[in-house]
């Protein structure tokens, strides 16, 4: 089975003071550090997971300037086979996105297209149903397991409420991959030393063809959420502010 | 000149910091707690590569000299000194037989150390002998075919966890020149005769084992005689230059995560309606600390790199050696003072730095012994 996995890098927000730039429509992003998206993480570990059990090649992609070569790099020194790099700015923008994706991805060979379900910095999680659609295949987002079968696929969908639902979908499919579907490995210095000798290809847009497509949403305003009203002092004498206290443990329901 | 790691070496740090920022946090306390050496995280090291790395590919070694090692050790302490020494911490000595072994000895002990088969320890210092590397009692004896060892090793890493060991010890007490009365042998831990007690109560570092060790009537053959007879002093020394490089790297990464929980608390800790960081006293602290990192790993770096081309001097690395590690104390003091009283309890994590740190400052030559090596250096 070939699988071609879609991966990005994001800036790590978990930690880190995000503040927004003085035009408003974007993050201050000098001081913040960046890795693989998670979401896809899981994915180039899936797709490694299929080729380990199963004959075939794995190929990550990324969309971006030479600073994003190093998630490649460790793609490659996971256990992906070949790595490619379209070298443009990322557009930002789910619609343009997908179609650069996908004139990347019709003239290659696979089986089976991987996305993360969502990513770190956006979170649409649009980007890899919209490839599907212009591919013109069967997808399915949010799956946390893939079973392959004789030229289909039993996949298992995260819902709501700890349910899963099962389909069975025939091959080339696209799906987007939700965390916790296998436990990624780590890098070994092997891997690495392997890496380097895989191929690392890096294309222009022209090589493969991209056409000018305009978003189809704007962003107009990005700002931090105010901060709620989350802490209430209670004054008073010490007996007062106990009454108050009891009261409101008894309004609440923790009594 | 160039300053910036290759890219190999970029992705080698990436691996070593992931694997420790996932690894470690959640153990750290409770193993310093329990004295506990994490058998666990120690085989998924060896899996990675991580466990001397410095050993050439052709012993199962990743091969990445003394600058790939550095970049994994101060990854790796940054995150726990502790747990964080398991990169080269189980491997000492290893190098003494990479150095002056046998292609037999190489195949037999030490292709075994970065796979996890086993552990080793370097004994040398004895209850009345730590720097003074020569005032060594233990003896060893030729008896027919075999060399009989009797002593005491006091303060050895790994000593009831290792497969084996090297062992300093007297072979030529009549030798005119002090130097040449030593030589080193290997002795696997299992022989009778070798007893191993662990040391229990140490002031930090407590994921790493540390051992006091007797040799009582144990034979070994002859061919576990380590490199040339009357060399053993030299091949220590040998060991000693380039074993302080990968310490001074865990100096490095200890004054580093030192550093990094100072910015954390300094940043969500209000004190007068503000946070710590806002006061001018406090960035000063931050900035002594920042400068001190990067001048150690500076020296470190340096250090490594003449050592993986081959012409480092004793100097380069005890300078490394000696800066770094008491950047590693300096730091966790700063970084302690300005937790305040959190930072003297152990909910929060630079307490255990704090006790960790000092000992990097005694161990593989105390600092007054690099600045000897130094002002050598200086005055030959």
């Amino acid at each position: 089975m070939d699988v071609i996995v879609c991966v990005k890098k994001v800036p790590d927000t978990a930690e880190a003071d995000v503040s927004v730039g003085a035009g408003g429509r974007e993050i201050n992003k000098e001081r913040l550090t960046f890795a693989i998206n998670e979401w896809d993480n899981y994915a180039v570990e899936e797709a490694i997971r299929l080729k380990e059990e199963d004959e075939g090649t794995v190929t990550v992609v990324t969309v971006g300037g030479k600073d994003k070569e190093d998630i490649l790099r460790r793609s490659l020194a996971m256990g992906a086979d070949k790595a490619i790099r379209l070298d443009m700015e990322d557009p930002e923008d789910s619609f343009v996105l997908a179609n650069v994706l996908y004139t990347l991805i019709k003239d290659q060979k696979f089986d089976l297209v991987l996305f993360g379900a969502q990513s770190g910095d956006f979170n649409s999680g649009v980007t890899g149903v919209m490839v599907a659609r212009m591919l013109g295949i069967s997808h399915a987002a949010m799956v946390n397991g893939i079973e392959v079968l004789d030229g289909r696929t039993k996949t298992s969908r995260e819902l709501e409420g700890g349910l899963n639902e099962i389909y069975e979908i025939k091959l080339p499919a696209l799906f987007t991959i939700q965390t916790g579907i296998n436990e990624p490995r780590y890098v070994s210095i092997s891997g690495i030393r392997k890496a380097r000798k895989k191929e690392l290809k890096v294309m222009t847009p022209a090589d493969v063809g991209v056409t000018e497509v305009k978003p189809m949403l704007s962003l107009e305003k990005m700002y931090l959420p105010p901060p709620g009203k989350i802490a209430e002092i209670i004054g008073g004498s010490p007996e007062e502010a106990a009454a108050k206290l009891a009261s409101l443990l008894k309004e609440k329901g923790a009594f | 000149m160039d300053f910036g790691l290759t890219e190999e070496e970029k992705d080698i740090r990436g691996a070593a910091r992931e694997f420790a920022e996932k690894e470690f946090p959640d153990r750290a306390r409770e193993c310093d707690l329990n004295d506990e050496f994490p058998r666990d995280i120690w085989k998924k090291a060896c899996d990675l590569g991580f466990v001397a790395p410095y050993v050439p590919e052709e012993y199962n070694g990743a091969g990445i000299g003394y600058m790939g090692t550095c970049i994994i050790v101060e990854e790796c302490t940054r995150f726990d000194p502790g747990i964080g020494g398991i990169p080269m911490m189980i491997a000492l000595g290893s190098e003494v037989v990479m150095l002056y072994g046998t292609e037999e000895e190489k195949e037999k002990y030490l292709s075994k150390i970065p796979t996890g088969e086993n552990i080793c320890c370097f004994a040398v210092t004895e209850p009345d002998a730590g720097s003074d590397v020569a005032g060594i009692k233990t003896t060893a004896v030729k008896d027919g075919d075999e060399w009989v060892l009797n002593g005491s090793k006091m303060f050895i890493t790994n000593g009831t966890i290792a497969d084996w060991g090297i062992f300093l010890a007297i072979t030529d007490p009549d030798e005119k020149k002090v130097h040449r009365r030593f030589s080193t042998f290997i002795v696997d831990m299992d022989k009778a005769g070798v007893n191993a007690t662990k040391i229990r109560g140490k002031m930090g570092l407590k994921a790493s084992d540390t051992a006091d060790i007797s040799l009582s009537d144990v034979r070994v053959p002859e061919e576990n005689l380590l490199g040339e007879r009357r060399r053993g002093f030299y091949n220590v020394m040998g060991f000693f230059d380039r074993s302080r490089v990968y310490i001074g790297a865990m100096g490095v990464g200890i004054a580093q995560g030192a550093l990094d929980l100072a910015l954390k608390y300094a940043k969500e800790r209000k004190t007068f309606g503000k946070p710590l960081a806002s006061n001018q006293g406090i960035q000063f602290e931050l900035a002594d600390m920042k400068t001190r990192v990067e001048a150690s790993r500076n020296l470190v770096y340096k250090g490594a790199w003449a050592t993986d081309n081959g012409i480092a001097t004793p100097m380069d690395v005890a300078i490394a050696k000696w800066y770094a590690c008491e950047s590693a104390v300096k730091n966790c003091d700063q970084s302690l003072q300005i937790h305040g009283g959190y930072g003297y309890i152990d909910e929060y994590d630079i307490e255990r730095f704090y006790r960790a740190a000092k000992v990097t400052e005694i161990f593989e030559g105390a600092k007054q012994i690099e600045k000897m090596i130094i002002a050598r250096g200086l005055l030959a």
